[in-house]
């Protein structure tokens, strides 16, 4: 198993919660209000992020939105390759999506293919009338053509290194870090 | 429930196979039931299907004859989207005298990635897992031995009536012997902790039953007396003309679960039946329909179970 060492320290907790903020502002304005939209967070810590968003919505706005979640596991484009299935998690979804305004909330973005997989899952589950992502981090190195319509930061980082984004809920303190992976 | 995500994460899943549930740990059980919850999640949406298994192929290998097994693991295996094929015995080269070795290597020559079998041998599916190089076999029944998958769907339906199932009762009431859903029932739910007894005709009663760690009481008031669990296992009215019983109504009358004997259940009990239920003989209508029945949704778990496993066992690289 490589070993993670944690390089740089990115944000601390209140840049952090500064991003959150500011994100869900972008979210309220290009939707023009609250009516008709819908959070959907990516397990697992967009789920986290997207609950942090309706909070803070409902705080500026005084309306509580649909917040759901989402697991990718099922619709994973690897599924044939890796020696061990991965762990399935909850999808819930707070209301039907169709004819909704979805945003797609997760932690870092990538290679784009847990978005793909997300897109996928998504459309299973109803027929939206738009979806956008928010990220908190984007990293670079997109294997696929996906971009975030709302991004907290823009990160270049070398494929060798790890983007972790801690959450308080999960991880005990607020912050994102890079991280080396040693091999 | 029971098992927090952390414990559930730790467990790494190492079956392929499944033959029987004899080395499966309560972790192990904790894990998949939790598992099973998210497919059955899958069932309730507007598109009942996951992309988990694209691209594999599954046969369902019947040399006898079992709609409702054959039918879930079919509509477990298609909501993951792997290919189905059904092979059963009486169009197959079976028939014709083919050797089981014969027809693992055909299948697997066929590319067959998973093998449901269901066979009248005990050690049948043992017997096909170690000729098959590559594919994996999950066991349907063979036999009198096992029926892992019925065991899986009967603990499911359970932890999600009661969740912790440690110190539950569970009463099997009926043909234990010829009873492969007995045979993995007692093991699946001695693991979880819960207390069994057995019930029924002394004819119909394994001799091995004590070693099993479990009590057997004739008086099926007395077996089912506190149980959380009433189990009522399919008699073969064939059994009669074996002399295993004197009349299918005396039967009904001694060891069919009706209101009264539900009674001795504790309140809230559930009445569970692997089916086809034989109305009038090991249970009456009145069970079969009443507010403790759950034997509809033991059926809806089956296709949730069978989807866990064939993910879990099914998936990944070769």
């Amino acid at each position: 198993m490589a070993e993670l060492r944690e390089k740089t320290q990115l944000m601390n907790s209140q840049d952090l919660n500064r991003v959150i903020r500011r994100i869900a502002h972008e979210m309220v304005e290009c939707n023009k209000g609250t009516d008709n939209m819908i959070l959907v967070g990516i397990h697992r810590r967009g789920v986290y992020i997207a609950r942090r968003l309706q909070k803070l919505i409902e705080e500026a706005e005084g309306t509580k939105v649909p917040c759901g979640e989402l697991d990718i596991t099922l619709y994973r484009d690897d599924l044939t390759t890796l020696s061990e299935q991965p762990i399935v998690h909850s999808t819930r979804m707070p209301a039907d999506i169709s004819g909704k305004h979805i945003f797609l909330v997760d932690d870092v973005l990538f290679t784009g293919r847990t978005v793909r997989a997300a897109l996928e899952a998504l459309v299973d589950l109803g027929r939206p009338q738009i979806v956008q992502l928010a990220v908190i981090i984007d990293r670079g190195h997109r294997e696929l053509p996906i971009h975030a319509d709302i991004c907290g930061k823009k990160t270049p980082t070398s494929r060798s290194e790890v983007v972790e984004v801690r959450v308080d809920e999960l991880d005990g303190k607020d912050e994102v870090v890079i991280c080396e992976c040693d091999a | 429930m029971s098992a927090t995500l952390n414990e559930i994460g730790q467990v790494t899943w190492r079956h392929r196979s499944v033959i029987d549930l004899d080395n499966w740990t309560r972790e192990e059980f904790y894990f998949f039931l939790d598992q099973s919850r998210h497919m059955e999640n899958v069932m309730d949406r507007p598109v009942k299907k996951v992309p988990a298994l694209r691209g594999k192929m599954c046969v369902n290998l019947f040399f006898e004859n079992s709609t409702r097994t054959r039918v879930s693991f079919e509509l477990a295996e298609k909501m993951l989207s792997a290919d189905v094929v059904n092979w059963s015995v009486s169009g197959s080269s079976a028939a014709k005298g083919e050797t089981m070795r014969d027809t693992a290597w055909t299948l697997e020559a066929m590319g067959a990635d998973i093998v449901v079998m269901r066979h009248g041998a005990v050690g049948a599916a043992q017997y096909l897992a170690s000729k098959l190089k590559r594919g994996i076999v999950l066991n349907a029944g063979d036999g009198t031995h096992a029926h892992p998958t019925q065991a899986l769907l009967d603990v499911y339906t359970a932890w999600k009536h009661f969740g912790d199932l440690t110190g539950r009762k569970i009463a099997l009431v009926g043909d234990v012997l010829h009873s492969r859903v007995a045979r993995s029932d007692v093991i699946a739910f001695r693991t979880m902790g819960c207390e069994v007894v057995l019930s029924g005709p002394p004819t119909m009663m394994p001799r091995e039953a004590e070693t099993l760690g479990v009590n057997y009481e004739r008086d099926p008031r007395k077996a089912v007396a506190g149980a959380d669990m009433v189990y009522l296992l399919r008699i073969q009215r064939e059994r009669q003309q074996d002399g295993l019983f004197p009349s299918v109504d005396e039967y009904h009358r001694w060891w069919g679960a009706d209101e009264e004997l539900m009674k001795y259940a504790s309140p809230g009990a559930l009445a569970m039946h692997p089916g086809p239920i034989n109305r009038g003989v090991e249970i009456a209508s009145e069970v079969a329909d009443g507010h403790q029945s759950v034997i509809l949704e033991q059926v809806r778990s089956g296709v949730a179970t069978r989807m866990a496993l064939l993910y879990l066992c099914g998936g990944g690289a070769r």
